[in-house]
């Protein structure tokens, strides 16, 4: 029982991180019909740039800050200057130019940063509870994880539901064509639309970090997890990747717990696969409309 | 024939008291020629018919008249004077709505949602304004959803505010569609085939409102359906092979030997 509550707590802090990041590819395939495979190398940059404002003496939180603000800022540029060009071509351009994007920026992160491991700091302990003089794996770094997760959730989401620009980048992303025709400035949109993303791909770089090792390459099973989750939620629809998210997180975790550790790779591939054949829609996505 | 283009090229002075009107305009694709030296005015609070056959260019007309398509030749006047670099994102801005053929709704937003977007070029709040007044959007929000609910309500669609496109019959959806191009007050309406799908009650009702509409708006109707053109149109242009063939009202236009020929006559022949 006492395991059982371990891991279960343990899937739940990855979950979330894993829900931001599929948060983060679902916002960007809505708008702009990308898989952005350069997220996760995305996120370690900027995970990189907090880690050298905190080596440099600065507490954690400006690191975060740094972090998210340089999220948005990479989203915004790369948006306008690399996808841009091949939006509305054939898409496995853009597959490529993300691809590309991915091994570029882990390319200059180990030239900038080296690709020695570096620990990165957590803001809270990492001891877990003491519930009834049991140590349960739960940290307050844990609950920091959750609760920053779920907060920038909720801003999306009242940016999307209750104001004016989230309608325009909703209307932008469901028919380009359209909105311009209503006076929506498309591409301001998609540009936005790029840079939430980032932002919040950052902070699930940053989340996952903390406590743990960095290296150029240290985002790249949290890549594979969060497009299982993605596709597990559907692509399109935002609640789905967090339920996604949360719904990898418990599954590994258990797998991790209960069959060993070395099985989670093999068994989020076997989610993939899973899905995709009895479910391609994934779980949240609204059928299909059938024209007849 | 009597062709009535106008003698205005694009560099006479054109006709200031027209709304909106292109003038001598051309456009190829590739060896076709879609239209050639069309010109066409639209007077305050006029319903302009557009009519021709298929493939007579009506379409590529009016997306040169919303920035879709660049005419080779020829030019765009807004109140007489021209449009230079008319863009599809700037015509809402310009007071001019276009509905699409087809409905075009937003299918994963609702009805309400659709058309708080076209209500919405009275927010021309810069955009890093409206990113930084978040706070203050609750308000514009709630105007915003006002506005909408007053043009759903003129359509008599505002029972269906709170339901997503999909879910509605076609008429419907037509009607929500109209709401939208309405909701930003335009002053100039452009209907692409408003009555495809209708029923022939609908399409009496669409009738009466576009005259309602002539008081706060002009209107340019491209459609199939004779009965509604020559019972709304106070001008109809007859477009042939790309070429304006007659530019007249309805009873000009009826009895011209060239739209008889081209349009009327061919029709006839098939019922």
């Amino acid at each position: 029982m006492q395991q059982f509550l371990n891991v279960t707590l343990t899937g739940l802090g990855q979950g979330a991180v894993y829900a931001a990041f599929a948060l983060a590819l679902v916002l960007i395939w809505r708008s702009t019909r990308v898989v952005n495979f350069a997220q996760g190398a995305m996120a370690m940059f900027t995970t990189y740039l907090a880690l050298t404002v905190i080596e440099g003496g600065q507490s954690y939180w400006v690191g975060l800050v740094v972090a998210l603000v340089a999220g948005l800022v990479l989203g915004a540029v790369i948006e306008r200057l690399v996808i841009r060009p091949v939006e509305g071509g054939p898409e496995l351009n853009a597959v490529i130019v993300t691809l590309g994007l991915f091994v570029a920026l882990q390319a200059l992160a180990a030239i900038l940063f080296g690709s020695t491991f570096r620990s990165f700091p957590a803001p809270f302990d990492l001891r877990g509870f003491t519930v009834g003089g049991v140590n349960i794996a739960f940290t307050p770094n844990s609950i920091y994880i959750i609760v920053a997760v779920v907060v920038v959730m909720l801003a999306l989401v009242a940016l999307f539901r209750f104001t004016d620009l989230g309608l325009k980048m909703r209307a932008a992303a469901f028919s380009q064509e359209v909105s311009r025709l209503l006076g929506v400035p498309v591409g301001r949109m998609l540009t936005l639309g790029w840079a939430l993303a980032a932002g919040v791909g950052s902070l699930s770089g940053l989340l996952i970090a903390g406590g743990s090792l960095v290296f150029p390459a240290y985002m790249d099973a949290v890549i594979v997890y969060g497009f299982v989750a993605a596709v597990l939620g559907g692509l399109d629809s935002p609640a789905g990747a967090v339920v996604g998210g949360l719904t990898i997180g418990l599954l590994l975790s258990y797998v991790s717990g209960y069959l060993g550790s070395e099985l989670v790779a093999l068994a989020a591939l076997a989610i993939l696969v899973a899905v995709l054949l009895v479910r391609p829609q994934g779980l949240f996505a609204r059928t299909a409309a059938r024209r007849v | 024939m009597s062709v009535s283009t106008s003698p205005t090229g694009p560099t006479a002075s054109p006709d200031v008291s027209a709304v909106f009107a292109v003038s001598g305009v051309g456009v190829r694709f590739g060896g076709l020629v879609a239209l050639d030296d069309v010109s066409l005015a639209v007077g305050p609070g006029q319903v302009h018919g557009v009519i021709g056959p298929n493939g007579a260019g009506k379409t590529t007309l009016f997306n040169v008249c919303c920035g879709f398509v660049r005419p080779d030749t020829g030019t765009v006047l807004r109140h007489g004077r021209p449009v230079r670099d008319l863009r599809p994102h700037r015509l809402s801005g310009m007071g001019i709505a276009r509905t699409l053929q087809g409905v075009g709704l937003f299918r994963g937003l609702t009805v309400v949602e659709n058309v708080m977007v076209g209500a919405d070029r009275h927010r021309r709040a810069g955009f890093a304004a409206t990113l930084f007044a978040l706070a203050r959007s609750d308000r514009d929000e709630r105007a915003l959803r006002e506005r909408a609910m007053a043009a759903l309500t003129e359509l008599g669609a505002d029972g269906y505010a709170d339901r997503l496109p999909g879910s509605l019959p076609y008429p419907v959806q037509k009607r929500v569609a109209l709401a939208r191009a309405l909701a930003g007050e335009p002053d100039l309406l452009l209907l692409d085939e408003p009555a495809s799908g209708l029923g022939s009650d609908e399409m009496t009702e669409l009738g009466e409102l576009i005259r309602t509409l002539t008081d706060r708006m002009s209107v340019v109707l491209v459609e199939h359906h004779m009965d509604l053109v020559m019972a709304v149109c106070d001008r109809i242009t007859v477009l042939d092979f790309g070429k304006v063939v007659a530019d007249g009202t309805p009873d000009e236009v009826r009895d011209d030997p060239a739209v008889i020929d081209a349009y009327l006559g061919e029709e006839a022949t098939h019922s």
